[in-house]
């Protein structure tokens, strides 16, 4: 048996590593909100020849315009998502793309667009994740006849939550990285997956004091999590290859969509032993302390 | 039928070919010759057409994929602000789009991109739709303004009914009560106690029923008209006053009819009239190729995680593989039948339920294993694996079925978000976690009843 309750102070550690200058960085920038978010400027471009979506995107790279979004439509041409753009940008642009290419090329048409993800949706969301997080609660402190797992569930999960969106404020910060849409739904996955491993974790725990074992509850836990932590590899691992594999080889328009998932499934492993079930210990600590 | 575990894996052999029959490429042409034998022809999924104790299915099994995967119909509309202040232009823009997306989305058409767009001296609603089917169907729907009023006779048309047993409503001999659609809080698709006609039922707001009781205690006695988009609908005498704000609009309606009514009503009118500029095909928001990338990707992480299974776990692991497969047959099925418009959000979903999926299997091998060392028989502890392991199977996935049913928000409740993004996640996340829970319990443990056979040590 491992006694994983004698290293509260190593998880601390680990976790405040990872959430102080997530945190700090979240209140000081802020995310970057991509222009799903915020609205931006929709070219159209017209090719009187034929391009590929790679030269028009490595072209736009060289002026450093971040194009959210390249999309072919009739022939020839390409909708473009960008940032909102002055006119000198834009103009620069075209006489860029005249010297990449012989290629002539026409701005058909240059509009200001509203956002995909306006704020009603967003928030709309934000209240759903919140709704879905009590009901989750209510559902594991019935399930677990004990208002303590859903409260330690929950936690891990807000712990999750915060190191996803620190880190996404440090890249937004440092490497530019946008949340988009698919942001949102990354968020959304974290939350489902982080309560799922913190269940399977206590449901050893549930069942060992079903079963009454005579154990003090932190060396209870401890043989529950000794127990579950083979499978708690075992089934992160498979995730994160899955996802691995993705970030590595899959598209550069889903590049940090993934990466967003390979931190929420990180993050929900490790906290389910090190964050939830901690909590569980130290709450029972405090109450048998109280008596 | 499911008595014995060999019949059970008998009707697993026949639903996977049948799978496999459901999820054959589209227009996918073979061509190859083996000897003498030669093979030319165009593979196409099974199309489903039942006609079975009155109920029709009809399915045309086709993979939808959403805008960002494989683009679709591009639709500009142009705001017509001729009779809006200028300042109020850039507000009005904003809820028409509003009204516009509310009104795609209840009309469920999944996934679409909305967008405001504004040139110096244009207004623009920029509307993006997944496949180019129903683009006409989806254009009337967003123009069409389903503007509701209650209007009731003038003394003169009063005078004549008395004279004429009939008196058809019409804009000139009624005049309006002020009460509109706009005081409407729900239409919904309701059908007649006594009759079974298919009528749309209304509540209003408290303003609405204040003034809906006014109007019907005038009125007791005298008919009232109800009109749509100034076209009379039905006018209903007053038998006595409503003052609890329920109505009930009752008319030679389809259900189809109604049930469309009732839609537009709950989305609300168009503050400002639209009309379509330009229509035409786009590719995927992703880009082919990055789309093209990440499913080699894709299949290569999947293919990590099968041999990881095997590694791990041996010839259990090979059959947790098995019953992957089967689960990627069934989902993928399932998706063509909805149908769902698959998009990447709705893939994360997937991905994440074979992740739940996959976990189940974990779970039970380890549970097996951890009995067999307590010195079980394999039978026994194979069986106790299964049992045990449930508990923890069935709240973890509760609880994101619970996540899934908020997301998704059948409701269509206000406050929750009803639109296509997140519900596409929600959809294919609870789809995959309930085809896990057969996969991963029903289908491996047949595997291993019929075809697992184990020493015992002892």
């Amino acid at each position: 048996m491992i006694r994983f309750s004698k290293y509260f102070w190593l998880y601390a550690l680990i976790s405040s590593c990872v959430l102080v200058p997530g945190m700090i960085a979240l209140l000081l920038f802020g995310l970057k909100p991509a222009v799903d978010f915020t609205g931006g400027t929709l070219l159209e471009l017209k090719f009187q020849q034929p391009v590929t979506q790679a030269q028009v995107s490595r072209i736009l790279a060289k002026d450093k315009v971040n194009a959210v979004s390249i999309q072919s439509s009739a022939s020839n041409s390409y909708f473009i998502r960008l940032k909102p753009e002055t006119d000198a940008t834009l103009a620069s642009l075209e006489k860029t793309f005249a010297e990449e290419t012989t290629n002539k090329i026409q701005i058909l048409s240059n509009e200001t667009i509203g956002p995909i993800l306006g704020k009603e949706l967003l928030q709309k969301t934000v209240t759903a994740a919140i709704v879905a997080i009590i009901a989750i609660l209510a559902y594991v402190a019935f399930a677990f006849k004990n208002i303590k797992f859903g409260v330690a569930a929950i936690l891990a999960l807000v712990h999750d939550l915060l190191v996803v969106l620190g880190t996404f404020a440090l890249l937004g910060h440092f490497l530019s990285v946008e949340v988009d849409t698919l942001f949102v739904t990354a968020f959304l996955t974290t939350t489902s997956f982080s309560v799922h491993d913190t269940i399977v974790v206590f449901d050893r725990i549930r069942e060992m004091l079903k079963r009454g074992e005579k154990l003090p509850f932190d060396e209870l836990c401890d043989k529950a999590l000794t127990q579950t932590v083979g499978r708690s590899l075992a089934n992160s691992l498979t995730l994160i290859f899955m996802l691995l594999a993705l970030v590595l080889m899959g598209g550069t328009t889903v590049h940090w969509f993934v990466f967003a998932l390979l931190i929420g499934t990180i993050s929900g492993t490790y906290s389910s032993d090190f964050i939830a079930t901690p909590i569980l210990i130290l709450w029972d600590r405090w109450e048998k302390r109280k008596k | 039928m499911f008595k014995t575990p060999r019949r059970v894996f008998f009707f697993l052999i026949v639903l996977a070919i049948f799978l496999v029959a459901f999820d054959l490429p589209e227009n996918y042409h073979v061509k190859f010759h083996i000897g003498k034998y030669s093979v030319d022809r165009v593979i196409n999924p099974l199309s489903v057409d039942i006609h079975f104790l009155g109920i029709n299915i009809q399915r045309q099994l086709k993979t939808r994929l959403g805008l960002d995967l494989s683009g679709g119909s591009y639709l500009v509309l142009e705001a017509n602000m001729h009779d809006i202040a200028l300042t109020d232009r850039k507000s009005a823009l904003d809820s028409v789009t509003q009204v516009i997306e509310r009104r795609i989305n209840l009309f469920g058409v999944s996934e679409p991109i909305i967008q405001s767009s504004r040139t110096p001296n244009a207004y623009r609603i920029i509307v993006e739709l997944p496949g180019v089917t129903d683009v006409n169907q989806a254009i009337a729907l967003i123009g069409q303004t389903a503007q509701l009023e209650f209007r009731e006779f003038d003394e003169k048309a009063l005078q004549e009914s008395t004279i004429s047993a009939y008196l058809i409503p019409t804009l000139e001999n009624t005049q309006s009560t002020g009460l509109s659609g706009k005081d409407l809080s729900r239409a919904q698709l309701t059908f007649s106690s006594q009759t079974g006609e298919p009528e749309v039922s209304l509540t209003f707001n408290a303003q609405g029923a204040k003034k809906f009781a006014d109007i019907t205690r005038r009125l007791v006695g005298k008919p009232l008209a109800v009109f749509l988009d100034e076209i009379p609908v039905t006018a209903p005498r007053v038998n006595t006053e409503i003052p609890d704000g329920q109505a009930v609009i009752t008319g030679n309606f389809t259900q189809d009819a109604a049930k469309t009514l009732a839609l537009q009503l709950n989305a609300g009118a168009l503050p400002v009239p639209v009309t379509v500029v330009q229509k035409q095909t786009v590719g995927a928001t992703l880009g082919q190729q990055s789309v093209l990338q990440s499913l080699r990707a894709g299949a290569i992480g999947l293919s990590i995680v099968a041999a990881f299974m095997i590694a791990k776990y041996g010839l259990l692991g090979l059959f947790a593989d098995m019953a992957l497969i089967l689960y990627g047959l069934l989902n993928f099925a399932l998706y063509r039948w909805i149908p769902i418009t698959l998009t990447l959000p709705g893939v994360a979903g997937f991905l994440l339920s074979i992740g739940m999926a996959v976990d189940s299997n974990i779970l039970i091998f380890e549970r097996f294993k951890e009995e067999k060392r307590l010195g079980k028989p394999w039978r026994v502890a194979m069986e106790l694996g299964f049992g045990r392991a449930w508990h923890s199977i069935r709240d973890a996935n509760f609880t994101t079925l619970i996540t899934c049913v908020i997301l998704f928000n059948p409701g269509n409740w206000q406050f929750l978000p009803s639109s296509g993004m997140v519900r596409g996640f929600a959809v294919t996340l609870f789809i995959g976690v309930v085809t896990s829970l057969f996969t991963g319990i029903v289908v491996t443990r047949t595997f291993i009843r019929v075809l697992y056979k184990e020493r015992d040590t002892k």
